[in-house]
């Protein structure tokens, strides 16, 4: 597998602390050379996030979606906004609980896992499936 | 124009964002200490419980009939809040956040170019997929016909949660159908005042004479009626006024008579204050503490007193506030009572900055005691935080018990919801 480094990443969670490095030091002396150059951090919730209002974490709990990338444990970046169509992974109502699954819509509607121990679900009525959002990214921690 | 988009039983629906079992069910939530019922979904209103219901009382009851009750989950719904005012702030091009689950839209400029009735069912539509909460949304030429039209957006389930009352035919309509009492800014005393001189529903105040009205009653309510005909007389607030006093107050868990403990709860709630004061760039000069014993109890001897301190120069520094609540407290507590409530107030604000100088507390002094607030402040934004003062104590045995709270969704790493 190829990896390419994209830079330094923003702390996701303390992106309202800025630590000013540059400012206070050159008061005296020499001004860093590398001043001209600052550049906003990588940020993660940029690459993740596309509508900060509708996108919700939640996070993965079984095995039923490992071939999809998915493992026990992982955090799902859900984003409400968007349409479920075919093929997608979403976030669904299932006998009253929220699961994640691929949605199948043609030929019939079910509900797919990525792990051959699961059987597909199937959807009844349409009426049935109540579809949460739209599955865009599962962050796995090794 | 404007519309106002209200959310349907806004606690309650927030409990089953997360939650599609419980989209039929009854579901009620609890104020502080579990005490009351604060918030109900329709169910559960038809189940005949009320706002205010003591949990005690209706507790079993309710449960029997498959009722479920959530103690008060701030953090969840304060969420979904912001998410909501942020979807309406892409949708109109000037929001006021009117309450944690109501907003005004201001509709001009756009009201020329989209169908109103359509635009509303935009808005429901979006928060709806957006954020699972159900709204309804009033349109109307003044703020107060929106609240009417809101009010009948939620009475009548046809309108399917909008109403549209541009046309004066409608206003005419729907206010007839409207009790006085129902009109935003008639309060209960003035709506048996209106009742006796025969006035029972919104358009016989709107036709009332508006100096019979600021004779006989006041300036407002002559307002009111101006703006039920259509004459704007109340604008949008998009900047939200600062405040004028603060007050945090909690009702304990448990009956305290221990000054340690009362110390370590006013204390927690000073530094509250000051994290809201800091926010607001606001200092005060004055602190007042209060606490009282449980009114319900008549067994239990009774004490309710209230004592203030005030600052020399204005300070928001939680240091000064802290000392403030304890030497107030030390002043009111009575040894042997039982005391279930204390809190404090701050009033007579000052903007950041306006202060006479100090003779004994120099300037640099002060510039470094800002900082370290505003550091304390930074930090407990983060989970770095947080960082507390000794004095609001460690353990919290006064604090509130919120023993059926459903779990931080949206603000805790550890409360995501887990999915299969």
């Amino acid at each position: 597998m190829n990896v390419k480094n994209l830079g330094h990443l923003a702390d996701v969670n303390k992106s309202t602390i800025k630590i000013p490095i540059f400012t206070e030091k050159v008061k005296v002396g020499w001004p860093s050379p590398a001043d001209d150059y600052i550049e906003r951090p990588i940020d993660l919730n940029e690459y993740l996030v596309n509508n900060t209002a509708a996108t919700y974490l939640v996070r993965a709990s079984g095995d039923s979606m490992v071939n999809a990338g998915i493992n026990d444990g992982a955090i799902l970046v859900v984003d409400r906004s968007l349409e479920a169509q075919h093929g997608k992974i979403v976030i669904a109502s299932v006998s009253g609980a929220y699961a994640c699954k691929r949605l199948q819509l043609y030929p019939k509607p079910l509900l797919l896992s990525e792990n051959i121990k699961y059987p597909p679900i199937e959807i009844k009525e349409e009426e049935d499936l109540e579809i949460m959002g739209v599955v865009l990214a599962a962050i796995n921690q090794f | 124009m404007f519309a106002l988009v209200d959310c349907n039983s806004f606690y309650a629906s927030c409990e089953r964002v997360f939650r599609p079992d419980l989209e039929k069910r009854p579901v009620v939530v609890l104020s502080n200490n579990d005490g009351c019922v604060v918030a109900l979904s329709k169910e559960a209103k038809s189940l005949g419980i009320k706002m205010c219901d003591p949990w005690f009382k209706i507790k079993k009851d309710y449960k029997q009939q498959g009722g479920i009750a959530f103690s008060s989950n701030y953090e969840l719904y304060a969420d979904i809040s912001s998410r909501i005012m942020d979807i309406l702030e892409q949708l109109a091009p000037r929001i006021e956040i009117y309450s944690i689950d109501e907003a005004f839209l201001d509709l001009s400029g756009i009201d020329s170019c989209v169908n109103l009735d359509a635009f509303g069912h935009q808005c429901l539509m979006t928060i709806k997929k957006w954020t699972g909460m159900p709204v309804s949304v009033g349109i109307g030429p003044t703020k107060t016909l929106a609240k009417v039209a809101s009010y009948g957006a939620k009475k009548y389930p046809q309108t399917k949660g909008v109403v549209d009352l541009s046309s004066k035919e409608r206003q005419k309509k729907l206010l007839k159908l409207m009790p006085v009492e129902e009109v935003w800014g008639v309060g209960r005393k003035l709506h048996q005042h209106l009742n006796k001189i025969g006035v029972t529903n919104a358009y016989q105040l709107a036709q009332l004479d508006l100096n019979y009205i600021r004779k006989r009653f006041n300036v407002v309510l002559a307002k009111t009626a101006r703006e039920l005909r259509g004459e704007v007389c109340i604008d949008l607030e998009e900047q939200p006024s600062t405040k004028k006093q603060i007050v945090v107050s909690r009702t304990f868990s448990r009956r305290v008579t221990d000054l340690n403990l009362l110390n370590e709860a006013v204390s927690d709630y000073a530094a509250r204050a000051a994290v809201k004061l800091r926010r607001e760039k606001q200092t005060c000069k004055l602190l007042s503490v209060f606490i009282r014993t449980n009114p319900f109890r008549k067994q239990d001897t009774q004490h309710r007193e209230i004592f203030s301190v005030p600052f020399i120069l204005p300070t928001n520094d939680s240091r000064d506030l802290i000392k403030a609540a304890r030497e107030g407290m030390s002043q009111i507590f009575r040894k042997d009572l039982q005391y279930n409530k204390a809190g404090i107030m701050l009033s007579d604000f000052y903007d950041e900055g306006v202060y006479q100088l100090d003779l004994f507390n120099p300037q640099e002094r002060k510039e470094l005691d800002k900082n370290l607030m505003g550091l304390i402040d930074k930090v407990n934004t983060t989970n770095l935080g947080p960082i507390t003062f000794l004095a609001q104590g460690i353990k919290k045995e006064w604090s509130m018990k919120r023993e059926m709270q459903s779990p931080r969704y949206t603000t805790n790493w550890n409360d995501l919801l887990k999915v299969n």
